[in-house]
């Protein structure tokens, strides 16, 4: 089956660092293959763009099957693009139309300064990991298989947060610009395992001074963070924070 | 207690404090509901709760005070958070200002009928709280008076308007802060927070509505 094409005109964000000014560039594509990826659309944009000896668009991407976390821009309003539960690389020019004008700008919030055009600096979730700490583990011999009991139920929902891949579209989609269900996931799928339970309350406390001292903003439940999540990670995660760090700040032990 | 304030400071604790006035703000409406329903009865069971109130003597200014921290507690911490999520997002906005479908009207507005509500507290104050009342000009004549103005009347309509929108989102929002969520029952919280909202507005505008209908209901 002959694969359809579409003419759109994309309408993109360049700027050449966090301190410069940007503004939007307008590009006709014709052409474009409705089988083709979002990012191949914009590779098809850079070729063109490199041909005429111009400088191509700066964009984050990596293993482009939705599990690094790597790529994440804001198309038309919509963090990862209008496709529920899918990262931009596996977002596909089917979901758009012919002669669709596609508005597409880097992530935007304080705490991931711009690096270029749609690349964002988002080494803040590292610091967050890193506040995070260890998780004891036993380093001995190997153990015995199931010496360590979950019920399938709770490693399921511990699997769930566990498949947070770091992206920052929960940032960039907050009203209040927070990475507040990315730093739920990270403290979830380790306050529901029994591995993670000798230092969860220190993680929880060190984990959101360490947001704090980002300079984000304060979940609102505001929702749309669980909305753009390529994941489908749940705010259920972000109340289990909440219990978690009230629980360790009042039963804390330093 | 540097730990408490620390928890305090920090942006779980912040929203920890609207929750808690929030839920106390809340409570003291569900009061002030039942209190002002007496008005249906008419003047005199009004001016009876209201003598009933009064009577209870150093609890009213204790009461008061404590009344006034709470509100002024939410509405600074709701400032503070406003202008630190202000902040946050940085001046570039985006482009398309689009929802992906977790917002509410309700959300959205949280600062703004914060703010609204604020100022209408103020307008209600000095309305009702901070008037001279006597024997002859009871606190029945007073709400007469000022609900027979058609100014007042629409006020006092937007302004519950306004709380409605405000609680819509505020009442679910306070349970998840505590992280009481579970699909169990997090439905029912958003439903229960609606007919909370609904309940609670209906009968302040039946009140509004009842002295624009029958003028001098509180008055024989």
């Amino acid at each position: 089956m002959a694969s359809n094409t579409i003419n759109i005109i994309v309408k993109i964000w360049r700027q050449n660092g966090a301190q410069a000014k940007g503004q939007f560039e307008d590009h006709a594509l014709k052409d474009i293959s409705t089988d083709s990826s979002f990012l191949e659309m914009l590779d098809v944009l850079n070729e063109w763009l490199a041909r005429k000896g111009n400088e191509p668009i700066a964009f984050d991407h990596d293993c482009r099957e939705g599990i690094c976390g790597m790529c994440g821009a804001v198309v038309d309003g919509i963090a990862h693009g209008p496709e529920k539960e899918t990262t931009l690389c596996q977002l596909h020019m089917r979901s758009f139309n012919d002669g669709d004008t596609i508005i597409i700008e880097p992530f935007r919030t304080k705490g991931f300064p711009i690096i270029k055009d749609l690349v964002v600096d988002r080494s803040a979730l590292d610091r967050l990991i890193q506040a995070g700490g260890f998780v004891s583990v036993n380093s001995g011999s190997p153990q015995d298989a199931n010496n360590i009991l979950i019920p399938q139920n709770v490693a399921e929902q511990a699997m769930d947060a566990a498949a947070c891949i770091g992206c920052g579209a929960c940032a960039a989609a907050c009203p209040n610009a927070t990475p507040m269900l990315f730093l739920g996931a990270k403290v979830s799928q380790l306050a529901l395992l029994p591995q993670g339970q000798a230092e969860a309350k220190a993680r929880a406390i060190n984990m959101v001074k360490a947001l704090d001292c980002e300079g984000f903003g304060n979940c609102g439940n505001e929702r749309e963070c669980e909305n753009v999540c390529p994941k489908g990670i749940s705010i259920r995660n972000i109340a289990r924070l909440n219990r978690e760090y009230l629980k360790a700040q009042f039963s804390y032990d330093e | 207690m540097s730990w408490f304030i620390q928890t305090c400071r920090s942006s779980l604790g912040k929203k920890y404090i609207m929750a808690l006035t929030g839920l106390m703000l809340g409570g003291f409406l569900v009061v002030h509901t039942i209190g002002n329903s007496t008005i249906f009865w008419g003047r005199e069971a009004f001016n009876a709760y209201a003598h009933h109130l009064h009577s209870l003597g150093i609890f009213v200014p204790i009461f008061e005070i404590g009344l006034y921290s709470i509100f002024f507690l939410h509405v600074i911490t709701g400032v503070i958070l406003f202008l630190q999520n202000r902040a946050a997002r940085g001046e570039q906005r985006y482009e398309v200002d689009k929802s992906a479908g977790g917002r509410t009207w309700g959300s959205k507005t949280m600062p703004y009928t914060g703010a609204a509500i604020f100022v209408f507290v103020l307008i209600h104050l000095a309305n009702f709280h901070f008037v001279e009342k006597t024997e002859i000009l009871t606190i029945s004549d007073v709400v007469t008076a000022v609900l027979n103005n058609p100014g007042f009347t629409l006020i006092y309509i937007v302004g519950m308007g306004v709380l409605a929108l405000h609680i819509s989102h505020g009442f679910w929002s306070l349970f998840q802060t505590y992280g009481i969520s579970h699909p169990r029952y997090d439905g029912p919280i958003r439903n229960v927070t609606w007919a909370v909202a609904a309940i609670m507005i209906v009968v302040f505008v039946l009140i509004t509505l009842l002295l624009v209908v029958s003028q001098n209901h509180l008055l024989g």
